[in-house]
C-alpha cells in the first residue's frame, strides 16, 4: 500500500486500556493501514494498575506490560512523559506538552480516570496523596518512612486496598468512610458488617458514617484529620473517595459528555465527532461510566473492530467483582441490591465463621438475579454464570450458599473400649458390625452412648475412604449445624416449612425435636406454641420428665441449691398432698416423682403461686448451676460462690441448646461444688474467678479445662455468654460441650481465640444474642397455666379427663410410693363413667 | 381401616371420643374406650388411626404421647419411652417383627372422632 494512503491514528493515554487497544490493533492488522501514535502522560509505558499494590513487594518492572519500552511493530510510535493539552476536532490536530502539533485521521481517547479529592481545607498539604500511579505509591512509601499514623479517606474497594498497604508499611491505619458501611457500592449493610469485622481483626481502625471536615496541618504538613466528633492523627493521608473520568480534553473541544461526566459514546464507542473515539474509564457508553478494566478492554476491541469496518458493539458489561481484599474474599454480582421488582433475598449470615452470603432471586424463585458473598466466595463460580445465562435455579437455591458440613474430631479409643455400657458393646464390636453392614445393640437402651457410637462408625467409614453420611435422619440430608443455618437463612418458624423445603416425608422422633430445639434457640418462644408441641420429645411436650410407669417427675428450680425454709415447706406440702415420692437430686434440688399427667397443672399451680418456676429438668437446656457455700460461711472461701451460681443459673435458665448444660461454682480450690465436672465450672481465686469449660459426668466423663483465669464478674459473664452462644450455634445434635470442643479445629485453643481474644470479632454479636435470651425469658409453667389451649393437653383421657389411667399402679417402699411392677394392659369395667367428648 | 371426614360408619359399637380438632395434626390423644386406653392419632393429611395405648416394651400406657412421622411411606408413632416405632395402620412394630400392638376401627363423622371395636387381626395398609 502506498504511504500517502496510510492514515494516522492517535491514541491519547497509555494506560491499561490504551495498551490493550494498541495490542489489538497490531494483532488484527489495523497497523497495515494506519500509523499509530500513542501519547502517554506517565513517564513509563503501560503497567498493570489492577495489581498496583504489589508494587511495594515486586517493584515497578514486574508490573510493566511493555518492559522493552516499545511495541514489536515499527508502525507504532510511543511518546511517553507527554501530555496532550488541546484537541481541535475541526482541524483534526492535537497540541502536545512538548509544543508539537500532531494531525490525526482517527483519534482514540483512553485517558482513564483520576482520583476524586474532596475539596476539604488542607487537602493539598504535603502528606496528602492519591493512589493511582506508581509515582503515587513511591511518594507514599517515602512519606511513610518517617510517619507513625495513616488515614485513608474512603472505604471502598480501592480505599481498603490502600489502607492495607499503609498498614503493611507499618503505619497505624484508619479508614474513614462517609457511608454507613464499607464498600457501599458492592455490598449491603450486613455484608459490610461482616467485612468490617474481618478488616478490624487485621488491626485497621474503622470510622464509618463520618465525613472528613479538614486536613489539619502542623509545620506545613498534614498532621491530623478533623472528623467533627473526633480528630484522628494522620501523618499520611490517602484520598480514595472515588474516581472521575478524565474528560477535560473532550470537554474543551466541545464533544458531548455524559450527565455525570465521561465522554459520551455510542455502541461503537464513537463520540459526537465521527473521527474521535473514547474507551476505558474516560468513556461513558450510553451515559454510564465503568470503573473496571474488563469493560474497558471490551471497548478497545469494539473500536478496533469498527475501524476495520466490523459490526462489533459495546452494550454494557457485567460489573461483577470478586476480589481478595486483605485476605478476605468478597464478591458482588448482578442485582446485588435487589432493585428488581419483587426480588427476594436469601441471606446466610454466619458470624461465627465470618461469612455473609446473599442471593437475590426473582419473585417466582426461579432465577438468580445477583448476590453478595463475603468471607467465602467458593460459590461465585457457580452463581455468576447462573445470573448471566438465566438458567433455572435448583429447588432449594439456598443450598448453593450453605456451608459444607463441618467435620468432627477423632475418637482415640482403643478397640476393647466399652462404648455402650447398657449392652456391653465395645468399639471393636461396632467396627466389626460396620464392616459387614451389621448392627449391634449399642445405643438401644439408655441412648447415652449414641453420639459416641455414631463417631466410631463415622471414623471407621472415613478410614475406609467411604464418604460419611452426616444426615440427621432419613428426612434431612444435613447436620444440625446446617439445619440451624437453613432455619436462620429463611427465618422459618415451623417444622412444616422446613420439611417441605429441605426434607422429605413428615419427619420423625429424631428430626422433629432437633428442629424444635433450633427454633427455640432462635425464636425464644414457648416450646408448646403454634403446634410445636407435637415436635417435642415427651419431656418437653409435657414440661416434665416421664418415668418408667408413664407418670412424671416435677423439678422446681432451686437456683444454686439455695432454698428458704418456707420454700422447703411448700415443696413438702405439695409432695404430701399429691402423694409424690420425694428425693434430693444430684443437682442440688428436689425431685417429686409419680405425678400423673393430669395432675401436673394442679401441682404447678401450687408451686408457681409459692414463687417457684420450672427447673427445666426435662429440657435440652440449662439444668442447674451447683454451688458450694463459699465465702459467706466457709472458713476457706475467697468469693461468694452461692451468689455467682444463682446469678448464672437465673441468667441462662431456659436456654435451649444442642444438649443439656450444667454449671458449677466453687468458693475456693477445694472445689466442693464439683464445678470441673460441668459444662462450665467456675472456681474462685483470690483475684476473681477461673473459668473452666467442657466438663461432664455421664458415660464419658471429662474434666473441664481452663479457658481463662482471674476474671472479674463482668468479664466472666461476658466470656460465658460468648462460649454458650458459640456452642449453641455450631454444635451437633446431642453433643455436649466437651466433644464439641474436641470437634473444633484447634480445640480449646480455638474456643479461646473466639471467646477470649474475639478473633472473629463477633463477641458483641454473641453477647447480644444472649442478652435477647435473658430479656425474653419467661417461665414456661406459668405461661402454660395461663393458656387454656396448652392446658387442655394435660388430661388422662380426652373423653374422661379426670379418670386416672388404670394402668398406673404404685406400691410403697421406705414409706413412699414407687411404681408397681407393670403388668399387661388393664381394662376397666365398662361401667366406669365416661365424660362427653370435648 | 382409617377414617376420613365424611366416611359413613355402620351402626356398630362406636364410641365418640372427641372432635377431630382436639387431636393436634401429627399428634395423639388417649381415649377411654370400653375401659381400655386407646391412642388416637391424626396424621398430617388428616387420616385418623387408633392403636392400643400400651407400649409393650416399656410396659407403660404412653403411646399417645409419642412423636408421629413417617418412615418411608409408613406413618408411624415413636414410643415416648424408648422410641420404638409402630406402624399406625397395622400396629406392627417397625423395629421388632415379633411385636405388634392392637389396632381399632376408627371413623370421623361430622368432625367427630369415633373409635370402634379392636380389630381381630389387623389387615395390611389402608
Ligand atoms: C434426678 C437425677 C438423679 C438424682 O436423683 O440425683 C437425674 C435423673 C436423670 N438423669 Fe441425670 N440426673 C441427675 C443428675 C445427674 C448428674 C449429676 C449432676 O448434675 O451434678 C449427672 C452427671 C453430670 C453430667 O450431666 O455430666 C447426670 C448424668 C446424666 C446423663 C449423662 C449425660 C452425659 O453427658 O453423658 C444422662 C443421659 C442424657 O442426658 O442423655 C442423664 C439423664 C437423666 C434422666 C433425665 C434420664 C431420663 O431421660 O429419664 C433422669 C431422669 C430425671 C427425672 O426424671 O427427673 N443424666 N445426671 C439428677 C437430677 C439433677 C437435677 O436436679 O436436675
Ligand atoms: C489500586 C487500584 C486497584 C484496582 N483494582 C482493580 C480491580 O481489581 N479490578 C478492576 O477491574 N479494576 C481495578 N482497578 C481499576 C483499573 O485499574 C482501571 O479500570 C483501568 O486501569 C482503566 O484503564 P484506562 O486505560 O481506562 O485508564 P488508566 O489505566 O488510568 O490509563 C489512562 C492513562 O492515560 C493517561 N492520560 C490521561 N490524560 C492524558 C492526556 N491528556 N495525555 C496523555 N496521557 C493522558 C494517564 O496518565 C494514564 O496513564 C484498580 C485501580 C487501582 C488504582
Ligand atoms: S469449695 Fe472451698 S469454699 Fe467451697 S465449700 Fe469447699 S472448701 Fe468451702
Ligand atoms: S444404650 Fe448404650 S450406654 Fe445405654
Amino acid at each position: 500500500m502506498s504511504p500517502h494512503l496510510r492514515k494516522t491514528l492517535v491514541v491519547v493515554g497509555h494506560g491499561m486500556v490504551g495498551h490493550r487497544f494498541v495490542q489489538a490493533a497490531i494483532e488484527r492488522g489495523l497497523t497495515e493501514t494506519h500509523d499509530v501514535v500513542v501519547v502517554g502522560e506517565e513517564p513509563r509505558p503501560a503497567y498493570d494498575r489492577v495489581a498496583l499494590t504489589s508494587f511495594f513487594e515486586v517493584g515497578a518492572e514486574a508490573l510493566s506490560f511493555l518492559p522493552d519500552g516499545e511495541y514489536d511493530d515499527p508502525r507504532v510510535r510511543l511518546l511517553l512523559g507527554t501530555t496532550v493539552e488541546e484537541l481541535d476536532p475541526v482541524q483534526r490536530t492535537l497540541r502536545l506538552s512538548s509544543g508539537t502539533e500532531v494531525a490525526y485521521d482517527e483519534l482514540v481517547l483512553a485517558t482513564g480516570a483520576a482520583p476524586f479529592v474532596p475539596p476539604v481545607p488542607g487537602h493539598d498539604l504535603p502528606g496528602c496523596f492519591v493512589y493511582r500511579t506508581i509515582e503515587d505509591l513511591e511518594a507514599i512509601r517515602d512519606a511513610a518512612a518517617g510517619a507513625r499514623t495513616g488515614v485513608v479517606v474512603g472505604g471502598g474497594l480501592l480505599g481498603l486496598e490502600a489502607a492495607n498497604a499503609l498498614h503493611g508499611l507499618g503505619l497505624e491505619t484508619h479508614v474513614v468512610e462517609m457511608a454507613p458501611r464499607l464498600m457501599p457500592v458492592q455490598v449491603d449493610d450486613a455484608g459490610g458488617a461482616t467485612l468490617a469485622r474481618h478488616v478490624e481483626a487485621l488491626g485497621l481502625r474503622l470510622h464509618t458514617g463520618v465525613a472528613t471536615r479538614a486536613v489539619v496541618g502542623r509545620d506545613g504538613r498534614a498532621a491530623s484529620l478533623d472528623l467533627g466528633e473526633e480528630t484522628v492523627e494522620a501523618d499520611v493521608v490517602v484520598f480514595s473517595a472515588g474516581i472521575r473520568p478524565r474528560d477535560a480534553l473532550a470537554r474543551a473541544a466541545g464533544l458531548d459528555l455524559a450527565e455525570r461526566g465521561g465522554v459520551l459514546v455510542d455502541e461503537q464507542c464513537r463520540t459526537s465527532d465521527p473521527h474521535v473515539w473514547a474507551i476505558g474509564e474516560c468513556a461513558a457508553p450510553a451515559g454510564r461510566m465503568y470503573g473496571l478494566v474488563a469493560p474497558g478492554y471490551a471497548m478497545a476491541e469494539v473500536v478496533v473492530d469498527a475501524l476495520l469496518g466490523g459490526p462489533g458493539s459495546f452494550t454494557g458489561a457485567d460489573m461483577s467483582t470478586k476480589l481478595k481484599l486483605m485476605g478476605v474474599d468478597v464478591a458482588s454480582f448482578g442485582d446485588a441490591f435487589a432493585t428488581t421488582e419483587g426480588a427476594l433475598e436469601l441471606v446466610l449470615a454466619d458470624a461465627v465463621a465470618g461469612v455473609y452470603k446473599k442471593l437475590v432471586v426473582s419473585e417466582d424463585g426461579r432465577r438468580l438475579l445477583g448476590g453478595i458473598l463475603v468471607g467465602d466466595v467458593s460459590a461465585y463460580g457457580v452463581l455468576r454464570p447462573m445470573v448471566s445465562s438465566g438458567i433455572e435455579l435448583p429447588a432449594n437455591p439456598e443450598e448453593l450458599i450453605l456451608p459444607a458440613g463441618r467435620g468432627g474430631g477423632e475418637v482415640a479409643l482403643p478397640d476393647e473400649a466399652q462404648v455402650c455400657s447398657c449392652n456391653d458393646v465395645s468399639k471393636a464390636d461396632i467396627v466389626a458390625a460396620a464392616a459387614c453392614d451389621g448392627t449391634t445393640r449399642a445405643g438401644a437402651t439408655c441412648g447415652s452412648c449414641k453420639p459416641l457410637v455414631k463417631k466410631v462408625i463415622e471414623e471407621y467409614y472415613a478410614a475406609q475412604g467411604r464418604t460419611v453420611d452426616r444426615s440427621l435422619c432419613e428426612h434431612f440430608a444435613m447436620t444440625r449445624q446446617e439445619l440451624f443455618d437453613v432455619v436462620a437463612v429463611h427465618g422459618y418458624t415451623g417444622f412444616d416449612e422446613v420439611v417441605a423445603a429441605h426434607g422429605t416425608g413428615r419427619g420423625c422422633d429424631v428430626c422433629k425435636p432437633t428442629v424444635a430445639s433450633v427454633l427455640a434457640s432462635q425464636l425464644g418462644q414457648h416450646v408448646l406454641d403454634q403446634g410445636r408441641a407435637t415436635l417435642q420429645d415427651t419431656n418437653d411436650a409435657y414440661l416434665a420428665n416421664i418415668q418408667r410407669n408413664g407418670t412424671y417427675s416435677v423439678v422446681p428450680r432451686i437456683a444454686g441449691g439455695e432454698i428458704t425454709p418456707e420454700g422447703l415447706i411448700v415443696i413438702g406440702e405439695v409432695a404430701r398432698d399429691f402423694g409424690l415420692y420425694t428425693k434430693i437430686t444430684g443437682g442440688q434440688r428436689i425431685d417429686l416423682f409419680g405425678a400423673r399427667m393430669e395432675q401436673l397443672p394442679d401441682i404447678w399451680r401450687r408451686l408457681v403461686d409459692a414463687g417457684f418456676e420450672s427447673g427445666h429438668a426435662y429440657g435440652k437446656s440449662l439444668r442447674t448451676v451447683k454451688s458450694c457455700v463459699g465465702s459467706t460461711w466457709c472458713r476457706y472461701g475467697v468469693q461468694d460462690s452461692v451468689r455467682m451460681a444463682i446469678d448464672l443459673e437465673l441468667r441462662y435458665r431456659g436456654l435451649r441448646s444442642p444438649h443439656k448444660l450444667k454449671g458449677g461454682v466453687s468458693g475456693c480450690a477445694r472445689e466442693c461444688a464439683e464445678a470441673r465436672a460441668k459444662d462450665f465450672g467456675i472456681i474462685a481465686t483470690e483475684k476473681g474467678w477461673n473459668l473452666y469449660v467442657g466438663g461432664n459426668g455421664g458415660a464419658t466423663p471429662a474434666h473441664a479445662r481452663l479457658l481463662a483465669g482471674d476474671l472479674d464478674d463482668e468479664t466472666l459473664v461476658r466470656y460465658l455468654d460468648r462460649f454458650l452462644m458459640y456452642y449453641i450455634r455450631t454444635a451437633d445434635r446431642l453433643q455436649r460441650t466437651a466433644p464439641w470442643i474436641d470437634s473444633l479445629e484447634g480445640g480449646l485453643d480455638r474456643v479461646r481465640e473466639v471467646v477470649v481474644d474475639d478473633a472473629l470479632g463477633l463477641g458483641s454479636e454473641l453477647e447480644a444474642a444472649m442478652a435477647r435470651h435473658v430479656a425474653g425469658y419467661r417461665d414456661e409453667w406459668r405461661d402454660t397455666l395461663e393458656d387454656p389451649d396448652k392446658l387442655q393437653r394435660f388430661v388422662s383421657f380426652v373423653n374422661a379427663p379426670d379418670v386416672p389411667d388404670p394402668h398406673i399402679g404404685f406400691r410403697a417402699e421406705r414409706g413412699q410410693e414407687v411404681p408397681a411392677e407393670p403388668t399387661g394392659p388393664v381394662v376397666l369395667g365398662t361401667s366406669i363413667p365416661v365424660g362427653a367428648p370435648r | 381401616m382409617s377414617g376420613r371426614a365424611g366416611v359413613e360408619v355402620s351402626a356398630a359399637a362406636y364410641t365418640l371420643v372427641c372432635g377431630l380438632d382436639r387431636i393436634p395434626r401429627e399428634g395423639g390423644v388417649c381415649a377411654l374406650v370400653d375401659g381400655a386406653a386407646v391412642a388416637v392419632f391424626r396424621t398430617y393429611d388428616d387420616e385418623v388411626f387408633a392403636l392400643g395405648n400400651y407400649d409393650p416394651f416399656s410396659r407403660a400406657s404412653v403411646l399417645a404421647r409419642g412423636i408421629v412421622g413417617t418412615r418411608g411411606e409408613v406413618p408411624f408413632v415413636a414410643s415416648p419411652m424408648h422410641k420404638q416405632a409402630f406402624d399406625l395402620r397395622t400396629g406392627q412394630c417397625l423395629d421388632d417383627a415379633a411385636v405388634r400392638v392392637p389396632t381399632y376401627d376408627v371413623a370421623v363423622r361430622d368432625g367427630a372422632v369415633l373409635v370402634g371395636p379392636a380389630r381381630e387381626s389387623p389387615e395390611e395398609g389402608t
